[in-house]
């Protein structure tokens, strides 16, 4: 029985140790060398990233309400590795920080929140964990206690989270009202695709919305992305929405199965304007966080592609490229942040001739970017490939037609959102500058993390195992 | 042989250029890959010959295949037929030539040492792209490597590159994404129209050339697919990134542009486009004549009105270039040959014309007509060269430009209607034209009084750009006084791709 639990609770029970060893580290001693602890620190995520691997159990638990396989332990683990990528980047930023254990503390209970809410079998559980993943977050946003900014970030970030989980519950209710159950297997049995299983349905996704800010539920993202620190900015844009995709997928393609239709043709507009007023935006940026963050809404755009596929394709595509977005993504945060950390410069215009004295980095920045536009050799463009064929492959639901449709704008768009990654690249390789920003030196940490990073985008591509992998887990 | 060969000596002689050290490394490092390429290449051919001789008939030799992502069917699948061991023939040439050209990197850069491994390394990535396109026999590792070839072009212009080096760069790399975009759109749209024996589809090129593609489908992804790979090729109206792009480049990418690049275009119009779709390819082809006619005409008016010399060859590429899409528009197999002959023709002509101008520049430091004059004097090699090249571009007897030309023009003849008999005129026509403004430029530039007292100083080619303007007008000589060789390597493709064609008539 205990073995049981331990078992299938095995990643949701890692982070919760490490969170009480970090808490007994705080109440144990005032002041602490932070270089050390932050190493110490970085061990313990590594030693979970690499628990993720063994050992994985499947099964359910608490009467069907929690519940885990193959799938969702590989998902909780490209979390956990987004976490420790994170860590690894943040190291000079949190050096000269003072409340190092409180940072980690918050960080680990969203994380701890994810993983309960991937492992849902059941909304209410759902929403507990949400809840349990976004109200730290808040605290995390604001963790520069002295900078306005943040604060005002983080009030925008709980009050329209508040609002989306309002949204989300409101529907919830609907729902169990109308079908007398929140078991994912009992509603999908239950939907019939009465007019007020629609409202709430839309309710539902207008909430998920909020949460992985697909256009119109957006308007938050860039101003909490630019006021947070860049390690919460990181956070947020990789690794709760990744977990809040992971959901969404997994949520729609088993509860809400019935009801295809009805979502496909809501998810086809969302995505095509995610896509293109994500890119829109993106293409006026001066802040690199904001631009991040812009480009960022637009790759939920493509996502959505995706998901659209309602095939094992789909999902797996969504996974896959959430993987890879991870390293993509972290590897261009984390030149941010190491930048931001060390000059305090965040503008496009201060990147110029950044090449000059960054030559490593200017690398780094552009494999990333180019993998956030889906260039060859990286893996971006496998990702936002598979996304599209899955998106295209769906012809039981629409006309033929339409699926191309989707695809030619999509295609378009990655034009578009070429461009503005370009500029970026301008910026750093040919621009003057009178003052280039200066030699940056990255720590032993920050550099394994970019390591991992552009490792992850150079080889996943051609490692054709990976995907396979995904597929027969979704499958 | 083993055809990973070709696609892993390039990738490994790229990834060597980054562990040196110093431009002396670099270019010993590249040298040395770039030879290797070039005998690797010319074995090929002779593994071609043999297996052709000894009896085998199959369409593609040195087949290779790998599942890639089994559940989205996608194959590493490569394998070569006559078409493509010219091309890579070619790919090889200018590999080398390039990197011979740009042996103390481009001149006017200032940390030109500094820079020079990434300089080098783009280049032979470049390379890299261009090898795997044309071996490819899966559509997703041939969309793979088309795109692979984008980005270092954009970053060899923009940050090696002279003049409005950013716009051109971003112009570039837009509107070749963008035609890869529309490509992509095609491919999807043949993989989701492919029905294999177990009810999956295939982007195996082999497979879906033996299924008929219905022909509605066909012609709704042939405009995507001819347009986007058109992009490529300087299809009329999309060619406005060529004058731009080949005028900023540095020499180097600038024969890379020229003498690759634009060829991964004409390429993919033939293997995926008309080869795949051949229904639509016999409805559409009046309008590929006719874009590419105007293409070659516009080309060559717009050549007369320019007085730099790099925009000189840029828009008389857009003419070239337009020959070969009208050889490929008029689908008889003399013209599909002539249009192989051609784009092998051209990327050895161009690429050599930007080596001249870029040996010129470098020295005189002006690439204006006006300022120059009386080079023969004091750089007769590079002045004989410019000539040799000057000729083969107008078409005259004994160089490649004339053969290609003659055998589309020859293909061309084949029809009988009067449309096409018009269009083959109006396409001869341009070599007048294309007269005109190749001997004023060696008029000005070349004969006449010395321009200027300082350049009576200036020193004639080095060893390095002896070498490689040597072996490319021996590439442009040995296809002009024997062509039957380039002919006999190209006429079994060809055929190939008429089989697919006529088969379409017979059935109508």
């Amino acid at each position: 029985m205990w073995n049981e639990y331990l078992q299938l609770m095995k990643a949701e029970l890692m982070v919760t140790i490490i969170l009480f060893i970090l808490l007994f580290l705080k109440l144990g001693k005032k002041e602490r060398e932070t270089v050390p602890l932050l190493h110490f620190i970085n061990i313990l995520l590594l030693l979970n990233f690499i628990s993720g691997f063994l050992y994985n159990a499947e099964g359910t638990l608490f009467g069907d309400m929690f519940h885990t396989s193959k799938l969702l332990s590989l998902e909780k683990n490209i979390l956990n590795l987004g976490t420790l990528i994170i860590s690894l980047q943040s190291f000079q930023w949190l050096k000269t920080h003072k409340h190092i254990p409180e940072f980690y503390m918050l960080l680990l209970a969203t994380l701890l929140g994810m993983f309960f809410m991937l492992s849902s079998n059941n909304l209410l559980m759902f929403y507990l964990g949400l809840e349990l993943s976004t109200i730290p977050l808040a605290a995390l946003a604001n963790f520069d206690l002295d900078k306005k900014i943040s604060s005002e970030a983080a009030m925008k970030l709980i009050i329209s989270s508040a609002f989306s989980s309002g949204l989300l519950l409101f529907g919830i209710s609907m729902l169990y009202g109308t079908t007398g159950t929140l078991n994912y297997h009992e509603l999908s049995q239950q939907l019939s695709g009465s007019p007020l299983q629609i409202l709430s349905f839309v309710m539902f996704v207008a909430g998920f919305g909020f949460k992985f800010s697909a256009i119109p539920f957006h308007l938050w993202t860039a101003d909490v992305y630019e006021g947070s620190p860049v390690a919460v900015t990181s956070y947020l844009s990789v690794v709760s929405k990744g977990a809040i995709l992971f959901v969404f997928v997994s949520v729609l393609y088993q509860a809400f199965q019935n009801i295809a239709g009805v979502w496909y043709n809501l998810l086809f507009i969302i995505s095509v304007i995610t896509m293109t007023i994500g890119n829109l935006f993106a293409l006026r940026q001066q802040n690199m966080k904001r631009f991040l963050a812009f480009s960022s809404i637009s790759q939920v755009g493509f996502i959505l592609i995706g998901i659209t596929g309602q095939s094992p394709e789909g999902s797996a595509s969504v996974i896959y490229f959430v993987l890879i977005y991870v390293f993509s993504n972290l590897g261009a945060f984390g030149v941010v942040s190491l930048v931001s950390a060390v000059t305090a410069r965040e503008n496009i215009d201060d990147y110029k001739s950044f090449y000059k004295n960054n030559r490593a980095l200017s690398w780094i920045l552009a494999i990333s970017l180019f993998s956030l536009a889906g260039i060859p050799p990286t893996a971006g463009f496998f990702g936002k490939f598979f996304l599209l064929l899955a998106g295209a492959g769906t012809s039981h639901i629409s006309g033929e037609q339409v699926n191309y449709l989707l695809i030619t704008v999509a295609a378009l768009n990655m034009v578009i959102s070429l461009y503005y990654y370009l500029r970026i690249i301008r910026a750093m390789f040919m621009d003057g500058n009178d003052h280039p920003i200066d030699k940056v030196k990255a720590s032993l940490l920050p550099n394994i993390s970019f390591i991992i990073c552009i490792g992850g985008v150079l080889l996943i591509g051609f490692a054709g195992g990976i995907y396979e992998y995904i597929y027969s887990l979704v499958k | 042989m083993n055809l990973n060969l070709v696609l892993l000596i390039p990738l490994l002689t790229a990834a060597a250029v980054l562990f040196c050290k110093g431009l002396k490394q670099v270019r010993i490092v590249s040298f040395t890959g770039a030879v290797i390429q070039l005998i690797l290449s010319f074995v090929l051919l002779y593994g071609y010959w043999q297996e052709r001789s000894s009896g085998n008939n199959d369409a593609f030799l040195f087949e290779y295949n790998y599942v890639w992502y089994a559940p989205l069917h996608i194959n590493y699948h490569i394998g070569v037929d006559g078409i493509s061991v010219a091309m890579i023939l070619l790919t090889a040439f200018i590999v080398l030539t390039g990197v011979l050209v740009s042996w103390k990197m481009p001149a006017h850069t200032t940390e030109g040492e500094k820079q020079s491994k990434e300089f080098f390394f783009l280049l032979l990535f470049l390379g890299v792209g261009a090898y795997g396109f044309f071996i490819s026999l899966d559509l997703f590792t041939l969309f793979f490597f088309l795109e692979l070839a984008v980005i270092p072009k954009y970053l060899l212009i923009g940050i090696w590159g002279s003049g409005k080096k950013e716009y051109s760069a971003m112009k570039l790399a837009l509107m070749l994404m963008g035609g890869s975009a529309l490509v992509f759109v095609g491919l999807a749209g043949l993989f989701f129209n492919t029905h294999t024996g177990d009810g999956s589809h295939t982007f195996d090129i082999l497979q879906i050339a033996q299924m008929h593609i219905p022909v509605a489908v066909q012609k709704l992804f042939f405009p995507f697919v001819f347009i986007g790979f058109g992009i490529f090729g300087a299809l009329f109206p999309f060619h406005t990134w060529v004058p731009d792009g080949h005028s900023s480049a540095p020499t180097a990418a600038s024969m890379f542009l020229a003498g690759i690049s634009m060829k991964l275009g004409g390429y993919g119009c033939l293997r995926v486009a008309t080869y795949l779709m051949p229904d639509a390819a016999q409805q559409y082809s009046w309008i590929i004549i006719v874009l590419s006619c105007i293409a070659i005409l516009y080309g060559a008016f717009a050549t007369m009105m320019q007085t730099d010399l790099k925009y000189i060859n840029a828009y008389s590429s857009v003419s070239h270039c337009g020959f070969v899409l009208l050889g490929i528009g008029m689908l008889t197999k003399t013209a599909i040959t002539g249009a192989v002959m051609q784009m092998v023709s051209h990327g050895l002509m161009t690429a050599l014309f930007f080596a001249c101008i870029g040996m010129i520049y470098d020295r005189t430091h002006t690439r204006q007509m006006a300022r120059l004059g009386g080079l023969l004097k004091v750089m007769p090699f590079i002045s004989t060269v410019f000539v040799i090249v000057a000729l083969c571009s107008l078409g005259l007897p004994g160089l490649s430009g004339f053969v290609a030309e003659v055998t589309i023009f020859m293909g061309s003849w084949e029809h009988s209607g009067a449309f096409y008999k018009i269009t083959t005129i109006i396409a001869c026509a341009s070599i007048v034209v294309t007269a005109v403004y190749i001997l004023r430029a060696v008029g000005k530039a070349i004969m006449g009084p010395l321009a200027s007292k300082e350049f009576s100083l200036l020193h004639d080619a080095d060893w390095n750009e002896k070498l490689a303007a040597g072996l490319l007008t021996i590439g442009i000589i040995a296809i002009g006084i024997a062509p039957f060789w380039l002919d006999r390597l190209v006429g079994p493709g060809a055929d190939a791709i008429m089989k697919n064609i006529t088969n379409v008539v017979i059935a109508k």
